[in-house]
């Protein structure tokens, strides 16, 4: 946005006032973010600042305290599983949706995605409830079951979308070749649409990485995630310890969006229709 | 000619065969996570909206009073054999400890029914022989009053539309009409209407700090734009929990803001910026404001520049040009933003529980109050069931409009 040589007085003020007011808004989204990660490397107990000293003690004891640690080992269990349950799920259910156009098709759309538009604690109550006649609350299956709901829309969306670019004569190409529509699907499709199904694997994995409502409905003690660690951190004492917790959660979210970005380009430029 | 028709027909029948068969095909590929998703999502669902109505219990916990009841007539008091029966109940549900249940439920209906039951529950052995309507009468002499009675017979109903009126702030009265519950009672539709309020104002709030993003974003050099989308995105992919902790210790007594403002004189006290609406409203905004961001962004970028050119070479003044011709333009990305937001908000819980007062709570906090604290999963249902119309109507009134699909995600 760059000013034309003949702006006005007028146009440079509000030139400059609109870059400050984007900046301000950049501050404050970006800010509260970065202000947790020096205090995480506090020496002493405060959690405010100016700071004491540096010290990495709270990472010790993240890493060291049986609580953090199970919520470690509870979260990667249940994050893990769930992905992948949902990748599998919702990469079929996406092949089958852009495969062929069949009355109700917006319906089952509409279906498949609701998990994602209706709000986290009706999910959380109605499986509460639903697992309490089976037996399954306070169990890793509930859990993941619940999780893989929660992240199937997500990678619908991403398969769909590079599905969207996929040339489906080179599927008809595989079979008219002798190919078994497996063989066509794992040596044709898959390899195409693997950026959006390696998307979608991470959205749902960070969804579940991140949910804490169904958590706290469905876990049992032996059950509690990351985040459901903080959660009561946050309301019972404040310590230290969360905000090392967060800081690890903070690199893993620029790491993720880092290589979901990349994983866009790739798409991009591998699914570029031919003559651009 | 006839040997062309033929021909014709066969191709056409073949090519529908081949249709058919990857109708089929999408259909077997989507049916397992349908399947999946039947059991485990919609029946639950199903479920959890029946139990805001069902009532079933009851009978079973009372079942000789469920029976005998039905032959009173709602007038004056219910007959010998009506107290024999819940004599004959009270006895066996004494004995299995289900009563108090039966006295909670009752007690939702009409205070004071639970410590009748227990009370009469704890004598009911000492009671062998008629005349029973007189004898429990004589022990407390609400057994004798009709008002119970109305409330049992209510109670004994296989569905009961109860929970769902208390969602609303409405109940039966002595004669079984539907009335407002007295004004120092009533709570959930000012939860609910507080929910709204906050959740429309986050959604303005997000549009006036989204929309200068999204434009300037959209309109920066390439260089500018990818740096401030990885900011945003990082912001947006960092955990909630994380964002709303930061806003915490960022807002606290003697966190970065209020440090800030003594240290520069502005204030001498800290201010409350945190546990109140105020926190609410900055920690909410935050956690949703890509959500208005990444569709406004989409669609600017994809506005001609060409259209307000034109019009300000025609000779609209930039405002002019902007609001008549930007502007409108602009509406699919803020409908898509807004109501995505919108609905967002309406739901949230544990960005308000921890960063909120007491007053600030929405009505999903009060969802999980009922499953956690009270233990009375009909009442959480009938209030999930609030949510889900609010919700529902919403999609139903906007979503036609904005692709739903393509806002989450960008």
């Amino acid at each position: 946005m760059a000013l034309p040589a003949h702006a006005t007085i007028g146009d440079k003020v509000w030139h400059y006032s609109f870059r400050t007011l984007v900046a301000i808004i950049f501050i404050y989204l970006i800010v509260p973010i970065f202000s947790i990660i020096p205090l995480s490397f506090n020496s002493a107990e405060l959690l405010s600042y100016p700071m004491k000293g540096f010290s990495l003690r709270w990472y010790e004891e993240f890493f060291g305290s049986g609580r953090w640690g199970l919520a470690i080992k509870n979260s990667l269990i249940i994050g893990l599983s769930s992905m992948v349950f949902a990748t599998i799920l919702g990469t079929t259910a996406a092949v089958g949706i852009n495969r062929a156009n069949f009355a109700g098709k917006a319906l089952v759309v509409a279906l498949l995605i609701s998990p994602m538009m209706i709000p986290l604690v009706i999910t959380a109550l109605s499986l509460y409830l639903f697992f309490a006649k089976l037996g399954l609350n306070s169990t890793y299956t509930g859990l993941i079951l619940a999780h893989t709901i929660l992240g199937i829309p997500f990678v619908i969306i991403t398969v769909s979308a590079t599905l969207q670019s996929f040339d489906y004569n080179l599927m008809r190409a595989g079979a008219s070749l002798g190919a078994s529509p497996l063989r066509v699907f794992f040596k044709i499709v898959l390899p195409n649409i693997a950026p959006g199904v390696f998307s979608g694997a991470l959205f749902a994995f960070a969804t579940s990485l991140d949910e804490v409502v169904v958590v706290m409905f469905i876990a049992g003690p032996s059950q509690r995630t990351i985040p459901r660690e903080m959660f009561s951190g946050i309301r019972e004492n404040l310590s230290p310890t969360l905000l090392a917790a967060a800081t690890i959660l903070i690199v893993f979210a620029a790491m993720l969006m880092l290589t979901l970005e990349l994983l866009r380009k790739r798409s991009e430029k591998y699914n570029a229709p031919p003559g651009k | 000619m006839v040997f062309r028709s033929d021909e014709g027909v066969g191709l056409r029948k073949k090519l529908l065969r081949a249709e058919r068969r990857k109708k089929f095909e999408a259909l077997g590929l989507i049916a397992p996570l349908l399947l999946v998703m039947l059991v485990f999502y919609f029946v639950p669902i199903a479920m959890m909206l029946f139990r805001s109505i069902d009532n079933s219990q009851m009978a079973r916990i009372l079942p000789q009073t469920s029976e005998a009841i039905q032959t009173w007539s709602g007038e004056g008091l219910p007959d010998e054999a009506t107290y024999a029966a819940i004599l004959g109940d009270m006895k066996i549900a004494y004995e299995e400890k289900t009563l108090a249940k039966a006295g909670r439920r009752l007690n939702f209906d009409l205070v004071g029914y639970h410590s009748l039951l227990l009370k009469t529950g704890r004598k009911v052995e000492q009671i062998v022989e008629p005349p029973y309507k007189e004898t429990l009468i004589a022990l407390d002499k609400k057994w004798g009053d009709v008002r119970y009675w109305t409330v049992m017979e209510r109670g004994l109903k296989d569905t009961t539309m109860m929970y769902l009126l208390a969602a609303v702030d409405l109940r039966y009265d002595d004669d079984n009409k539907i009335v407002k519950v007295p004004e120092q009672e009533a709570i959930y539709i000012s939860i609910i209407s507080r929910t709204v309020y906050i959740s429309l104002s986050i959604t303005i709030l997000t549009l006036i700090l989204g929309f200068p993003v999204a434009y300037y974003m959209a309109n920066a050099k390439p260089r500018t734009r990818n740096l401030l989308m990885i900011v945003l995105l990082l912001v947006f992919w960092t955990s909630l929990l994380v964002r709303t902790l930061s806003w915490i210790l960022v807002l606290q007594n003697n966190g970065v803001v209020n440090n800030l403002l003594m240290f520069s004189g502005i204030i001498s006290q800290p201010l409350d910026l945190v546990f109140n609406r105020f926190g609410v409203y900055v920690a909410m905004t935050h956690v949703l404001l890509p959500f208005m961001v990444l569709p406004l962004y989409s669609v600017m970028r994809a506005i001609p520049s060409d259209y307000v050119r034109a019009a300000r070479s025609l000779g609209a003044k930039s405002i002019t040009a902007f609001i008549r011709v930007y502007l409108p333009q602009t509406l699919p990305g803020i409908g898509a933003g807004a109501l995505m937001v919108f609905i967002q908000a309406l739901g949230y819980y544990i960005t308000p529980a921890l960063v909120g007062g007491p007053r600030d709570q929405m009505v999903s906090y009060f969802v999980a109050f009922f499953v956690n604290e009270q233990v009375n999963w009909s009442m959480a249902s009938a209030l999930g069931v609030t949510l889900l119309i609010l919700t529902g109507s919403l999609y139903l009134i906007f979503g036609k409009r904005v692709n739903i699909a393509n806002m989450k995600l960008g």
